[in-house]
């Protein structure tokens, strides 16, 4: 046994002894913070050892032994005890010994005098803001067109290599269109190309692209990638979700070239800004893409807590190319984040509520504006035509000033919601049902009052931003059905046979929904389907309502008893309550519900001379529905608002106002363990001192005490904690190192295929450094100084002379760059998912070019969505011209992927993407093959090819060649093509069954016009088309 | 000697020099770009390196000898009642009925029942099996028949109570979307034997699972680890089948044709990546072939079919446990069944009942077919759930739940068997009441460690950089079981 290990380090030496010298950054660094932080790194240090810097490793730990000795190896600590045979000394002590080249490595970096370059993190290129660099001279001038063209020719010259050649010109318009817009050009654009004799045809080119309103469409798609945007809630129930808008808001901003620091604010706090637009609302949808579970059981304060990991995840990929997530648990071992600084970035997003918002057409706004004044107008008209009236609305006035009866709010001691409904108490004693959103449930809130004679009890019923609609109950449109409220008095244990009814006499409701009534509540009976509801039609809902019961006889919980209710929901659908609170009450008699709204209560409050016109008719409004004599007036007005127009409720955040939460530090990322309190800040790295002092937003500001109490809305910046506003701003300002390169290197990646940094989603201290640094810092600073415009850098992208170049990978490319690292040629590269999808319909004229709206169900193979939870969700093939829209339409359900994208490597959209592979599988070709939708397109381009594609099969083959590749084929292959086409059609000359099953989408109902042999041999020579490689590949 | 070559003769040379070259080091699923970025700074050299295929899933050696070479994943999805199966609790009867004592659930909460819910006896009665003596509940009269193969594991334990975060858990070692599956990190560490089937399939029967198909995703690893999904009827996999009318023949032809033009393209642009889409191609073709292949089980004896309970035409548990040896023998890497039945709220023994009716035999089978065949020793079959079930009883009759049980992360029963574990043994001990692991406590996390043991890795080791982090499906946990290590 020694022997061999005697053996093993004799082996080691002489590995050492032919090693030059060992490098920090490639050979020592992922040793020392793979095998050694974990225990002496910035978390822990054991035996009071770091090694994690030069200085501590030279001082040593407790022993008082050197760990580092530069020369020495044998008196480095480190170097024995990795080397040594005794087991109690040996280090690591978990997991396997060092490899004998690690150990080699670390014997010749010692020898040659431990050089430890400087490596604060803090220094780290990335945490630098970019400074503008000046485009380096270069010999061949001539071959540069932009600034882009010096940086790229001055590497390529200093590695001895040239430029490609440019590209053709139906490559160029291919790939301009692949590019800018995600579609193919047609033959007639790439004729109207070729034959454009003008100097600047390039240009303009790219300006009709750029202008096109599919440029939204191909780019927002990016952006969707990073945003994780899913149409489903995903988890176990997947609940289709409505977010649509959002997806719509970034095609949109997109397309109007939307600054991209206004595009980050928006998304980011779009809310909080003064006067925000419905638009910017919509666009914090950003945010809510998070994934929500609403299985039965779960703990909604666990998963929020989840969406927000999420959040804060999906903000350092998608802006600042920044494993934030690494923090959650401790701090970060790499990059200079620590786990305070975490929950600081967390705080920012951790005051929201999650409310669905009603997206209205301009039309659909101006409608309701419309039938509001008509109302007004009748309703003023009413006043008028009856001299009475005005003395019967002030009488009624006078008698509704005060609310009536005096009530006392109850803290619930212990409540349960079933079928696994967890409720939350809130500040106001009100209970709250989030996440699992059974169609059915009962809830029992238990009370110790501590009250004698109550004569009744009032249920009201609340609303809340984070319901569906709002609330009060969890419907769709926010209404439940109380199908019987039961009071029992009960002792502490949960025993139902020790449990004593309290009889209820009567039940009144501050509103009750024809066919409802609240007597129905109270009627012994659950089976039914009556109960209280109190939906009152679109324009009147997410209001507060209240019911009031009355006790038969007055009731006395004896001390050793507890009040009981249970509230049961039966009539499904989510017909549940949401949000509510019990009151009770000592007077006799107790007072009826109150049915006057609380916000005509607070305008009842305002004497009368002090109210504006408009207060006083909204009085009148809620006055006229209680005065019989006004039945005409009210069923009048009941009918316009039969046509009020509702829109689609879209996911958006907004500020927290009731509740206001305190972050706090989880011990190990666990939201069970909640330590110290912290207030919103940024990672102090990214924030250089002089630029925090510089800046008066009362950003990184502590509250004494640590809490986040300042919570009123409309606060000043400045005043209080920093809010997510601040947050935005912070990753759009111009200080901040990272938000402009890491776009710039996303847009970079999507032309040429890979980031000049490759790891687009880390910039941090373990990322490899940009292949051309200067180059990623002057597209930073360009992108800044022209106005954070997209449009602008892809402007100056696309005209480059580097962007125009061939992506022929020569033998002598091959051999000297084959990733194309240095820029010597253009990428060629497999088309995204949607763009497989999208050039197969546009090639056979099936593509819908419809923009926005909701999501689209093309045909999905039978038995897919049987992969997903519980009954499969329905899927009604889109009629029409939908079922052809684009690939980013496609309705995406996060357990259960629409199949021919996902295989083409979109990403799932559980989490955010900034980097797809780009795999190249079996099951790839099988899809473009043989899937119903692709074979569609081949019947539809060959249908086309037989009607329009010319006289003879060589016209017809040149055609059907264009459509996919926009080129003519060459000889050759015009002569294959041809050759097999004929092979097909002999076959198929006496088969016509087979030729009709062939060719004819239906084959019920062939087309009757055309010669359907000819259709069934060029449906399969389409297929080849569409197959094609260079179909399939930008080049 | 150059001689003057024409223009033809040139491009002759040319192409048969590139085709040399490009068959050579593309092979299929990622291009050279992909390949670059999941071999890292290998991938130069391994490009480099002569007569190495550039294919992610060519097998490959793990860390040390491995005692498994591929694995067979029963997840019993809903989670079983290890109360009624495994973790036999004669104490229970005792105090059937009488609520749980609060210090012992301590702070645990539960899905549906609150947690002083009274306890509940089961209803099936334990017997002790084979010359090991494992106690298996009578709801498994076949598997108790393969008693001595078992490495049944009584001590299990998670950290997530709700299914989909558990279910996510399980097969990917973390509660948050975005991990990689089990199946990939195999996949990804061992590549796949089979050349014209996916390394990585998966088979369900029942319903559709609660993690969705991120229990078989391949999280920020690349697709080509991703679980593919078999369809239970028609062909198994998507698109299998020629559209219709379309021949064989003319599927060949048409390949050939495409072949023909892409070879073209490639000598026009030099990308190596055409290669790989020929390959691709190619292997379609093949799976159009091996995968009715597979399906076809007229060569299976009808003892065989007996012995699963597989009714020819009919999907199911039964017929997925046979695809699973077919597909094994075939060279699949990872093969998982999911069987979403399990979750028992309401009236625990029928439903017992009933998935043992569908499952018992089928698994037993397998256990049976995989040692006949000499395949059980280097296959690795797994069973289990997400989580348990609550010693105590769910039973609402206002909720609709009758004499059911609620959801248990603290301690749930698994079992191993064949590939390099201990067989007829059971490992680990509950308390009284089968409520906390009070021996031997496996974590979800050490489970995998041992796992990938068996497979010949070092959890530690089989990692791969995303975001600037080296990720493990075993996190920064995980120990491995060396107490089931046969």
């Amino acid at each position: 046994m020694k022997d061999c290990r005697l053996w093993r380090v004799v082996a080691v030496l002489a590995l050492a002894g032919e090693l030059a010298g060992a490098d920090f950054t490639r050979d020592i660094a992922p040793v020392l913070t793979t095998r050694c932080s974990e225990c002496h790194g910035p978390d822990q240090q054991k035996a009071g050892l770091r090694l994690d810097s030069r200085a501590a490793a030279l001082q040593g730990g407790k022993s008082g032994k050197p760990a580092l000795v530069p020369g020495r190896p044998e008196q480095s600590e480190l170097f024995r005890r990795v080397t040594t045979t005794d087991r109690d000394e040996a280090m690591p002590p978990k997991g396997d010994r060092l490899r004998p080249e690690q150990i080699a490595a670390l014997k010749a970096w010692i020898e040659a005098g431990a050089d430890w370059p400087e490596n604060d993190p803090r220094r780290h290129w990335a945490f630098i803001p970019p400074q503008r660099p000046e485009p380096p001279a270069v010999k061949n001038r001539r071959w540069v067109r932009n600034p882009i063209d010096a940086f790229v020719l001055a590497r390529l010259e200093r590695e001895g290599l040239h430029p490609s050649p440019p590209a053709d010109r139906v490559t160029l318009i291919r790939r301009l269109s692949l590019d800018l817009i995600g579609l193919p050009p047609t033959p007639a654009e790439v004729d109207a190309f070729l034959a454009d004799p003008a100097p600047d045809a390039y240009e303009r080119l790219v300006e009709r692209l750029l202008a096109s309103p599919h440029y939204g469409e191909k780019w927002g798609r990016h952006w969707l990638d990073a945003a994780r945007y899913a149409d489903t809630n995903g988890y176990e129930k997947d609940q289709p979700r409505t977010i649509w808008p959002y997806r719509d808001w970034v095609i949109h901003a997109f397309n109007r070239d939307l600054p991209f620091d206004q595009f980050t604010i928006d998304q980011l706090a779009g809310d909080l800004l003064p006067d925000a637009t419905d638009d910017q609302v919509i666009a914090t949808g950003f945010l809510r893409n998070s994934m929500y579970n609403e299985e039965g059981g779960v703990d909604p304060e666990q998963f929020r807590v989840d969406a927000i990991v999420d959040r804060v995840d999906t903000i350092g990929k998608a802006f600042l190319g920044l494993t934030l997530a690494c923090a959650q648990c401790h701090s970060h071992k790499y990059d200079p984040i620590s786990q305070r600084e975490y929950y600081r970035f967390f705080a920012f997003l951790n005051n929201d509520d999650e409310p669905d918002f009603e997206v209205l057409t301009p039309e659909q706004r101006a409608k309701r504006r419309a039938l509001l004044e008509e109302a007004a107008a009748l309703e003023r008209e009413a006043l008028r035509a009856d001299p009475a009236l005005p003395a019967r609305l002030a009488a009624w006035e006078d008698a509704a000033r005060t609310a009536p009866g005096h009530w006392t709010v109850l803290k619930p001691d212990d409540w349960h919601g079933q079928p696994g409904v967890k409720l939350e108490l809130m500040s106001d004693h009100s209970l709250i049902a989030l996440a699992h959103n059974p169609g059915e449930a009962t809830y029992v809130v238990t009370f110790r009052p501590g009250l004698s004679n109550l004569t009744a009890l009032r249920l009201e019923a609340i609303p809340h931003p984070n319901q569906r609609a709002g609330g009060p109950g969890r419907s769709e449109n926010g209404n439940f059905v109380l199908s019987e409220l039961t009071v029992t008095l009960a002792t502490h244990r949960d025993d139902e046979s020790l449990e004593r009814r309290v009889p209820l006499r009567r039940a009144t409701a501050s509103f009750e929904q024809p066919g409802f009534p609240v007597a129905a509540a109270i009627d012994g009976t659950v089976t039914n389907r009556t109960g209280w509801a109190i939906d009152a039609g679109p324009h009147r809902r997410g209001q507060p309502q209240q019911a009031v019961f009355e006790l038969a006889e007055p009731l006395t919980v004896p001390t050793n008893l507890v009040l009981r209710l249970k509230l049961e929901h039966k009539y499904g659908g989510a017909h549940v309550l949401g949000r509510f609170r019990i009151a009770v009450t000592t007077d006799s008699p107790p007072a009826p519900a109150d049915p006057v709204p609380p916000a005509v209560r607070a305008l009842l409050a305002k004497p009368r001379e002090a109210r504006s016109e408009a207060e006083q008719l909204a009085i009148f409004r809620h006055y006229r529905t209680t005065d019989t004599n006004l039945a005409a007036l009210n069923a009048r007005i009941d009918a316009l608002f039969k046509d009020w127009p509702t829109g689609p409720r879209t996911l958006v955040l907004t500020n927290r106002v009731e509740d206001r939460r305190i972050t706090r530090i989880f011990a190990r990322g666990d939201f069970k363990r909640p330590t110290e309190p912290v207030t919103p800040g940024f990672p102090e790295v990214l924030l250089p001192a002089r630029a925090l002092a510089a800046r008066s937003t009362g950003v990184d500001r502590e509250v004494p005490g640590g809490g986040l109490e300042a919570g009123e809305p409309g606060r000043e910046a400045g005043s209080g904690p920093a809010t997510r506003l601040d947050l935005a701003r912070w990753i759009v300002s111009p200080e901040n190192p990272l938000t402009a390169r890491v776009i710039m290197n996303r847009v970079w990646q999507v032309y040429f295929g890979e980031g000049l940094v490759r790891t687009p989603e880390d910039f941090g201290t373990r990322a490899d450094p940009p292949t051309h640094p200067e180059l990623l810092d002057w597209l930073a600073t360009e992108f800044v100084q022209r106005g954070w415009s997209l449009k602008a850098m892809h402007r100056l992208i696309v005209t480059s002379a580097t962007y125009r170049q061939s992506s022929r990978l020569t033998p002598e490319l091959r051999e000297r760059d084959p990733y194309n690292r240095l820029l010597a040629r253009a990428a060629r590269f497999r088309v995204e998912a949607e763009t497989v999808r999208d050039i197969a319909l546009a090639a056979s004229g099936l593509l819908s070019l419809k923009i926005g709206g909701p999501s689209i169900f093309p045909p999905i193979p039978d038995g897919v969505l049987s992969l997903g939870y519980g009954a499969p969700m329905e899927w009604k093939v889109s009629p029409g011209e939908d079922k052809y829209r684009r690939g980013l339409y496609v309705f995406w359900k996060r357990t259960v992927p629409y199949p021919s994208l996902l295989v083409f490597d979109a990403p799932n959209a559980d989490f955010g993407c900034v980097r797809r592979v780009r795999s190249n599988t079996p099951l790839q070709a099988l899809t473009t093959l043989n899937d119903a939708v692709f074979h569609e397109a081949a019947q539809a381009l060959a249908l086309r090819v037989v009607r329009e594609g010319g006289p003879t099969e060589r016209a017809r083959a040149v055609y059907a060649f264009r459509r996919c590749t926009c080129r003519r084929p060459s000889a050759p292959e015009l002569e294959a093509l041809l050759r097999f086409v004929a092979e097909q059609r002999a076959y198929f000359e006496d088969r016509t069954a087979a030729a009709v099953r062939v060719a004819a989408a239906d084959p019920a109902n062939p087309p009757a016009d055309v010669n359907l042999h000819a259709v069934a041999a060029w449906t399969l020579a389409a297929r080849v088309l569409l197959n094609l490689d260079e179909t399939l590949t930008r080049e | 000697m150059n001689l003057p070559l024409t223009a033809e003769l040139r491009a002759e040379r040319a192409r048969w020099l590139s085709r040399r070259w490009f068959f050579r080091e593309c092979g299929i699923g990622l291009g050279w770009m992909a390949l670059a970025h999941l071999l890292g700074r290998a991938a130069d050299r391994a490009a480099a390196a002569p007569g190495r295929p550039a294919n992610p899933l060519a097998p490959r050696a793990p860390h040390f000898a491995p005692k498994a070479k591929r694995v067979i994943y029963l997840f019993q999805a809903g989670a079983p009642s290890q109360i009624d199966l495994f973790d036999h609790k004669p104490m229970l009867a005792k105090y059937d009925g009488r609520p749980v004592p609060k210090e012992v659930v301590q702070d645990q909460i539960y899905a549906f029942i609150k947690p002083d819910a009274a306890l509940f006896a089961s209803t099936f009665k334990f017997a002790r099996h084979g010359r090991s003596g494992a106690e298996i509940s009578e709801a498994f009269p076949h598997l108790a028949t393969v008693a001595d193969e078992l490495c049944i594991i009584r001590s299990m334990n998670t950290h997530a109570f709700n299914h989909a975060p558990a279910q996510i858990l399980m097969n990917t070692g973390s509660t948050l979307f975005g991990r990689p599956s089990m199946g990939a990190w195999v996949t990804y560490g061992l590549g796949s034997e089979s050349q014209d089937l996916p390394g990585f399939v998966v088979l369900s029967s029942a319903g559709g699972t609660s993690g969705g198909a991120s229990n078989w995703g391949c999280g920020f690893l690349p697709t080509v680890y991703q679980g593919v999904p078999f369809r239970r009827s028609g062909d198994p996999i998507l698109s299998l089948s020629n559209p219709p009318g379309v021949t064989r023949e003319q599927q060949r032809r048409t390949l050939d044709l495409l072949k023909e033009l892409n070879e073209r393209r490639l000598e026009v642009t030099g990308d190596p990546e055409i290669a790989t889409r020929i390959n691709a191609y190619e292997m379609a073709f093949r799976m159009q072939v091996s995968g009715p292949e597979l399906m076809d089980l007229s060569q299976e004896s009808p003892q065989t079919l007996a012995l699963y309970g597989v009714e020819p035409g009919k999907p199911g548990y039964a017929l997925n446990c046979l695809l699973a040896r077919r597909l094994v023998e075939r060279g699949v890497r990872f093969v998982q069944l999911f069987h979403e039945a399990w979750d028992h709220h309401s009236e625990v023994h029928k439903g017992i009942k009933d998935q043992a009716a569908a499952t018992d035999r089928a698994t037993a089978a397998l256990i049976q077919d995989l040692k006949q065949r000499g395949l059980l020793e280097d296959t690795l079959v797994i069973w289990g759930g997400e989580f348990g079930r609550t010693p105590m009883v769910q039973h609402d009759p206002n909720g609709g739940y009758n004499q059911g049980r609620d959801h248990h992360p603290q301690a749930f029963t698994m079992w191993l068997a064949g590939g390099g574990v201990k067989p007829g043994i059971t490992w680990g001990e509950t308390d009284e009441l089968g409520f906390h692991v009070v021996r031997d406590k496996v974590h979800v996390h050490d489970l995998h460690a041992t796992i990938l043991h068996l497979l010949g890795f070092d959890h530690t080791r089989l990692t791969y950089r995303f975001q600037g982090r080296d990720f493990r499906l075993t996190d920064v946990h995980g120990e491995v079981v060396k107490g089931i290590l046969a």
